[in-house]
């Protein structure tokens, strides 16, 4: 054994202490422990909280909402953008959720503008399909990080944040024209939902297609007025849906989008234009109305990207942000389970 | 038990394993804190990383049972040695434990267990957000406590090598065996 002098060892221990300190701040740095400026799917998910802070136990957004069960009969006609099973001829059990854009479970209907449908699809090779889309026709904004934008300028105390925030992001009108101008409905049947994000088709062939999907109601379309809305009751879309599903099963299309070559994937602010490729892929069935509380949609998370065989991710940013979000989102409901109201809230003098 | 040294299977699984659950712990750290593209990208490669290490810490486990480890020197204070068995219990557990956890939760989450070159792989727990919960919490604290091990893992291999010169570290060295060290330095 060789001795070492007193320098030595000083030096060795200094030696030791420095490469696990250097090691300790690496792992913080690349936890973005040092980085407070990082948007992080905390951040993100935080920035979606109402005032008084987040309904404990609930999704962070689209927090209001009610089960479905069905299937989606597919007509094979996809198959020629997408090798997935779920396009080829065939009825594929479905489990879905109609929501609000509201990170508040108990907002009224007439309060909130976006409605939105997470959708899973599975077939007998194991895939699955999730997706959660909106009845916009486009994203208020171009990226996640203008999205956090956004959510910070809504949760503002400056009144003049929202239009500051719309002032420097003109993308931010075609979304603002369609909150203002489309009419509403009384009916979750009457929504049209869309991907909005554009993801990568790919077939047996190997051929590859950007695409964007919608479900397009058959139900025929009323227009209401807003107020109308509000008198029919805070929670007239989930009674309504479960009367006409309980009545008959409803339809909605799905519409695949085929992008040109050349056009943008990356921005889902921007729709492509009207004269695009569309494929009638087949026909999501609705047949069963369940409550939340107690339905099978309550624990699973919509993420985009779990995708079949056939479809992936495109370099539109959303879909990772999402799933980042989303996942952050779930982490913290399903450790908050004691929270969330398993059963009918009694509202206080209410009978039950 | 051998010589003074690990076997060069043993001593390649330990420094392959040192890559991997490195890379694991950063990636996971990782992609926790970020909402940009190289997410999805991360959490495929910190799932695929995950199941590598479990079966190769199982191997590692058979090997280390099929073979032993070399003595520790017998000028070792009674409180290193102590520390030292903790440790490497506590590291196999963790290398075995947390690809465990991480395929538990997914599973209980009712997420599709997909890995890098879609790989599927079965979900081992039926959803359960109870279940999600615990397991990931579990996941979650103890990634800090393993690179905390890990950390003092390397402080300790890092003493014996330069002030204890023990041969503790030689045993485990990447390099090959070498014809008998030098006598002065």
């Amino acid at each position: 054994m060789n001795r070492l002098s007193m320098k030595g060892m000083l030096g060795s221990f200094a030696l030791i202490g420095a490469v696990v300190a250097v090691s300790a701040g690496a792992f913080a740095y690349t936890a973005g422990w040092l980085s407070p400026n990082r948007l992080t799917p905390a951040k993100l998910v935080a920035a979606l909280a109402p005032p008084g802070g987040p309904a404990l136990g609930h999704r962070r957004n689209h927090a209001k909402g009610i089960c479905f069960t069905g299937e989606f009969d597919a007509n094979s006609n996809g198959v020629e953008l997408s090798r997935a099973q779920v396009f080829t001829r065939g009825q594929y059990p479905v489990l879905g959720r109609f929501n609000l854009g509201t990170a508040d479970p108990d907002a009224p209907d007439s309060t909130v503008r976006i409605r939105g449908m997470g959708l899973q699809i599975t077939t007998p090779d194991g895939d699955v399909w999730r997706s959660a889309m909106i009845d916009a026709p486009v994203f208020p904004v171009s990226t996640p990080e203008e999205f956090y934008g956004l959510l910070k300028a809504l949760g503002s105390k400056d009144p003049d944040a929202v239009t500051n925030f719309a002032a420097a992001h003109p993308e931010f009108a075609t979304f603002g024209g369609w909150a203002g101008k489309a009419p509403w409905t009384a009916s979750y049947a009457e929504e049209p939902f869309n991907s909005l994000d554009a993801f990568t088709f790919t077939n047996a062939a190997g051929a590859e297609h950007a695409v964007r999907w919608s479900l397009l109601p058959q139900a025929q379309v009323i227009p209401i007025t807003q107020s109308d809305l509000a008198r029919l009751g805070p929670n007239y879309l989930e009674q309504e849906i479960a009367e006409r599903v309980a009545k008959a099963p409803q339809r909605w299309t799905m519409v695949l989008t085929v992008a040109d070559p050349g056009d943008q994937t990356s921005d889902p602010s921007k729709a492509w234009p009207t004269n695009r490729r569309t494929v009638t892929a087949g026909t999501l069935v609705v047949q069963r109305i369940e409550q939340e509380r107690d339905g099978p949609c309550r624990d699973i998370n919509f993420d985009p990207t779990i995708l079949p065989r056939g479809i992936s991710v495109s370099d539109d940013p959303f879909p990772a942000a999402r799933s980042a979000a989303y996942a952050r989102s779930y982490n913290l409901r399903t450790a908050e389970a004691s929270d969330y109201p398993y059963h009918v809230k009694t509202a206080s003098g209410a009978q039950q | 038990m051998n010589g003074d040294r690990f076997t060069p299977l043993q001593r390649l699984l330990h420094w392959v394993m040192a890559l991997c659950i490195l890379s694991m712990l950063f990636i996971g750290v990782g992609f926790a804190s970020t909402v940009t593209p190289k997410y999805l990208p991360l959490v495929a490669t910190h799932k695929t990383l995950g199941i590598a290490i479990l079966v190769l810490a199982l191997i590692r486990l058979a090997v280390r049972i099929r073979y032993g480890a070399p003595a520790l020197p017998a000028s070792l204070p009674e409180p290193m040695r102590l520390a030292a068995q903790l440790s490497h219990y506590a590291l196999y557990a963790l290398m075995i434990g947390m690809p465990l956890l991480g395929w538990g939760m997914m599973s209980a989450a009712d997420y599709p267990v997909v890995l890098l070159g879609n790989i599927r792989l079965p979900r081992i727990l039926p959803l359960n957000d109870t279940l999600h919960s615990v397991l990931w919490d579990a996941h979650y604290y103890l990634a800090f406590a393993f690179y905390a091990v890990i950390l003092m893992h390397i402080a300790a291999a890092l003493f014996h090598a330069l002030v204890l010169r023990d041969g503790v570290f030689q045993s485990m060295a990447p390099e090959p065996a070498r014809t008998k060290v030098a006598a002065a330095e």
